[in-house]
């Protein structure tokens, strides 16, 4: 088995949109937690990892020139991350596929945690 | 943990009732986005935490934070509630005074307000009904359109009116005012009567039951008897009418989904606790000299709800209960149900006559149930033909499936007769 983490990119404007009514709220947030739970029971869950906030400060350059994140921009931003075990690449993408995220035109980012070869 | 079914849409009453007593009926809009803002927020963390294990008081304290940070940023540049002003100018913290106004029983408290405020004297029922869905419901503008077969054009302009209405209404409906209440008491009771009826008998498109609409209009009555000044005989009457309704919901559809006709429902799937507790509502109607609709609406389910089976009912009671339906609020619809009442009693010839009796018939042509009664008794009299006449009549006005899978299944009931002689 290998490390994948699942970066999950959305736009702030996109993922409010695809609220929708309280009602609508409630059913995407069960299909999210059905499809996490369906990876879980595969065993496919190293960590449920973490929301991230959508507010924070970008530090660059060599003056160390510290900014609020231009979020507003950016096409999109990561909202939260898990880390996720399977076979190989090909499985860990095949994995993201069920992602409600898709259904708001948000992004899976899988990303093969570095292994180092001792 | 698993999600209370409804969970997030009711939720979204009691925090925008709650805000909005907090920012002033004037920042409606302003309530709702912070509630908006407290789901999002339930959304993002959830779905990696979980949910926690009292999801309602961890979208309350959400939506707590949220409105002190609002009230922080825009102290100066917004007019809030009269009440909170004190606490606006006082160099003290913000966070005390906020927790008190966010204490369960102000909550509750809250809710009525925004209930008795909603049914604003210059908005028509059906705004009143809309706007309480929409604000203490948590129903969008799609989901009330759906449940009211309309527009969401025509929903939109009605809420939007109504928001206006409910606006300018300052100060608020104030529940501590006696003459207040009295006055507007019974137009709530309407309105959540209408809204329960719209559950059980709706018009919706993809459900002939709306089991949810009924459990909010039940959820919304209890906050009135629960409270001493609104707990009148008439709001016992209303919500016994409720309870012994929702009772029979269970064996509303059979097994296979399919409308089930009261006289064949399977009665051991009626809730008896349902019963048991509308029994005890009903008795505490009685305390006062006044008899209104619900009374007698509660009576009849009362009469239905005591007969172990079909045949045990005792119809001469019923019957005589909608006779004095008639005399309090006369209506095409409770004549119609009386005269099935009779047909019971005296036979379906006797049914028919009544029908034919009812004095704006014509004001049924539009109502399935109408034909389906009229094939029903034709029926039972052995004319097959015209049974099935009517009941094509009724199935062109069916407005769900399971109103259509109803009576196609009584058009086949009709096959016994000149099925062979008919040409389409």
């Amino acid at each position: 088995m290998s490390e994948f983490v699942f970066l999950f990119r959305s736009t702030d404007a996109a993922s409010r949109a695809a609220m929708g009514s309280p009602e609508q709220m409630q059913k995407s947030m069960q299909t999210w937690m059905t499809w996490m739970q369906q990876l879980a029971d595969k065993g496919h869950i190293k960590d449920r990892g973490n929301p991230l906030e959508r507010t924070g400060k970008l530090v660059t350059g060599k003056q160390r020139t510290v900014t609020d994140g231009p979020y507003a921009e950016a096409k999109d931003i990561v909202g939260g991350y898990t880390l996720i075990e399977a076979k190989d690449l090909a499985q860990a993408v095949e994995l993201s596929l069920g992602c409600p995220i898709f259904e708001g035109g948000g992004v899976v980012e899988v990303r093969p945690v570095l292994k180092t070869t001792m | 943990m698993e999600l209370h079914e409804h969970l997030f849409r009711r939720e979204a009453g009691r925090m925008v009732a709650t805000l909005t007593r907090i920012f002033g009926v004037e920042n409606l809009a302003l309530a709702e986005d912070v509630v908006q803002d407290a789901f999002c927020r339930a959304l993002e963390v959830w779905k990696f935490r979980g949910v926690p294990d009292n999801p309602s008081a961890w979208l309350m304290a959400t939506a707590k934070h949220r409105a002190l940070d609002v009230l922080r940023r825009e102290r100066t540049a917004r007019t809030f509630a009269p009440e909170l002003g004190r606490l606006l100018e006082s160099a003290e913290p913000l966070a005390p005074g906020v927790e008190e106004l966010f204490a369960a029983h102000v909550i509750k408290d809250d809710q009525l307000r925004m209930m008795f405020s909603c049914c604003h004297p210059r908005l028509p029922e059906v705004a009143q009904v809309a706007l309480m869905l929409h604000i203490l419901c948590g129903f969008s503008i799609g989901e009330i359109a759906a449940a009211f077969v309309s527009t969401h054009a025509a929903i939109e302009k009605r809420l939007s009116r109504a928001k206006k209405v409910l606006a300018e209404s300052k100060p608020l409906f104030e529940i501590t005012e006696a003459s207040d209440f009295a006055a507007r008491l019974p137009a709530l009771h309407r309105t959540l009567y209408l809204l329960f009826n719209e559950g059980y008998h709706g018009a919706s498109p993809e459900s002939a039951v709306r089991v949810d609409l009924c459990q909010d209009a039940m959820r919304l009555a209890a906050l009135l008897f629960e409270h001493p000044a609104a707990a009148t005989p008439a709001t016992h009457a209303l919500a016994a009418m409720m309870c012994l309704h929702a009772a029979r919901l269970p064996a509303r559809l059979d097994a296979a989904g399919n409308l089930s006709a009261l006289a064949d429902q399977d009665r051991s799937r009626w809730d008896p606790a349902l019963i048991a507790e509308g029994q005890r509502l009903l008795e505490l109607s009685a305390s006062g000299p006044e008899l209104n609709e619900y009374h007698v609406e509660a009576a009849i389910a009362a009469v239905h709800a005591s007969a172990p089976r079909v045949q045990d009912t005792n119809w001469a009671q019923i019957v005589s209960l909608y006779d004095t339906l008639m005399t309090i609020r006369p209506s095409p619809v409770v004549a119609l149900n009386r005269a099935i009442a009779i047909a019971q009693h005296e036979g379906p010839q006797r049914g028919l006559e009544e029908i034919g009796e009812i004095a704006d018939r014509d004001r049924l042509a539009g109502y399935p149930f109408y034909h389906a009664a009229l094939g029903e008794l034709e029926l039972r009299c052995g004319r097959d033909e015209p049974a099935r006449e009517h009941f094509r009549g009724a199935l062109a006005l069916a407005r769900n499936a399971m109103e259509r899978r109803f009576l196609e299944q009584r058009i086949e009931a009709c096959a016994g007769g000149k099925a062979n002689l008919h040409v389409e």
